[in-house]
């Protein structure tokens, strides 16, 4: 950290100072800190915005749709489609927590990307959080439908006695590994691609300090902004849809145990 | 770790105006002014494993990621569903008005090749007896007249035969009276009768 900081301290851009947590409104609520912070602020961007998208563009709940309509309904289908596939059709009830979740994390990555903004699902915290909801969520489902059976989902069958204790090992490690993937994939793409963004925007600032010169040097780091906040736009909604698919195959685990 | 908290505290207090009415604003100063020159930002280390931070981000998250819950379970999700189903409805019923339209056109096409076939087969019957009446009367006719014509033809041969008999019996008697006016003009005197008709039917029988 002190040597990244050191390092940090050569270049014209801190990559790491978009994700500082600002304090905007201090708050303390039985011992706990719960300010509302520029994470919050743009958490409330994101629900706004998701909540405005999906109630306003039904308004005219046309029955052929115009395009905010349309748009809202390939969302809705889309992840209604997700869930069905991946989860069965038992799982339907879980549709509106995974459409939330899909929507929450869509949106907060690409608002992330504008200039200024504050991308929630950048702190592993916020991802983390998500992950063990969704993975106290399963098991407790499982739990709840199968009983002891739910147990089963560690012992895999036809694996011969010998090599059983070993495999349910390596089944309850990655088990209760998932909620650590789960939450560190999001949270290390979104990290990883604002600060590549933020290291060549610095690029082209010290290529603009040179002068005459720079302003062509920087052309190439420029032209790499925009390749990658193009890349960005897909990662933003590939983890929103990878978050939203895992969280559907999970489910799957939890109704169907037994195999 | 009560170092950071002090120093966290710190950035946000140093703000000119660190009160609480215009916070926002002095957050978005902090940010544009802050975003050339890194300084006391490291005092946190890497700021997304910073745990001082923790407790605010997931009493927010949990808050806001709540209330979206609830805003799209409640409100946005059925009304998106209502509209999707009413559409799915209405193109089934309509798809079923069609498949019952059609099934109408598909019956009164074939009623109505069936009523062409009838009347088809009726025209072809009242042609055909039309035809087989108009045969049998010509033939009829035909008939008819092919036996009156026999009658006639036979009644003609008869008259001509009968002609012909009482010719032939004229043509013996005149020769007959020739044939004695003959004799009686070479012989001078009144030839047999008998004779000269014995003589007259030898002659005609040899012709």
């Amino acid at each position: 950290m002190a040597a990244e900081a050191e390092h940090a301290g050569s270049f014209p851009v801190d990559p790491l100072h978009q994700f500082m947590i600002q304090k905007i409104v201090p708050l303390q609520i039985g011992g706990f800190d719960a300010s509302f912070t520029n994470s919050s602020l743009w958490m409330v961007v994101t629900a706004c915005v998701v909540t405005a998208f999906t109630v306003l563009a039904m308004g005219r709940k046309a029955m052929v749709p115009g395009r905010f309509q349309a748009a809202a309904e390939m969302f809705y289908e889309f992840i209604y489609n997700m869930v069905r596939d991946n989860a069965g059709h038992e799982a339907i009830r879980f549709f509106p927590f995974v459409f939330t979740l899909f929507m929450f994390i869509f949106f907060t990555n690409v608002i992330g990307l504008f200039p200024y903004a504050f991308t929630a699902t950048s702190h592993i915290i916020v991802t983390f959080a998500l992950a063990i909801t969704v993975f106290l969520g399963v098991t407790l489902t499982g739990i709840y439908l199968h009983g002891f059976k739910f147990f089963r989902l560690f012992v895999p069958s036809g694996v011969p006695i010998v090599l059983l204790p070993l495999v349910v090992a390596i089944e309850v490690i990655s088990y209760f590994s998932r909620p650590i993937s789960h939450s560190v994939r999001l949270f290390a793409n979104m990290l990883a691609g604002h600060i590549t963004l933020e290291v060549f925007a610095g690029f082209v600032l010290t290529f603009g300090a040179m002068g005459t010169v720079g302003y062509f040097g920087a052309i190439l780091p420029m032209a790499m902004i925009v390749a990658l906040t193009g890349l960005e736009l897909l990662v933003a909604a590939l983890q929103a849809y990878v978050f939203a698919i895992l969280t559907c195959m999970y489910l799957h685990d939890a109704m169907h145990p037994g195999h | 770790m009560a170092q950071d908290m002090a120093v966290n505290e710190g950035v946000t207090t140093d703000t000119p105006t660190g009160a609480m009415p215009g916070a926002a604003d002095a957050a978005l100063e902090h940010v544009t002014t802050e975003t050339g020159v890194p300084q006391e930002a490291h005092s946190g280390g890497f700021p997304p494993f910073n745990a001082q931070t923790f407790s605010s981000q997931v009493i927010w998250l949990v808050l806001v990621f709540g209330v979206l819950y609830l805003l799209m379970s409640r409100l946005a999700l059925p009304r998106i569903a209502r509209v999707i189903e009413e559409r799915r409805g209405r193109i089934s019923s309509d798809l079923e008005q069609a498949g019952a339209a059609k099934a109408q056109t598909d019956a009164a096409i074939a009623a109505y090749e069936k009523a062409f076939a009838e009347a088809r087969a009726k025209a072809h019957a009242i042609a055909q007896e039309t035809r087989d009446r108009l045969t049998a009367e010509t033939d009829k006719q035909r008939h008819e007249s092919e036996a009156s014509l026999a009658g006639k033809i036979a009644a003609a041969e008869a008259s001509i035969a009968a002609t012909k008999a009482s010719a032939l019996a004229n043509v013996r008697l005149v020769a007959i009276d020739v044939a004695g006016a003959i004799v009686t003009r070479l012989l001078g005197e009144d030839a047999d009768k008998a004779a000269t008709e014995n003589a007259v039917d030898a002659a005609l029988k040899r012709s």
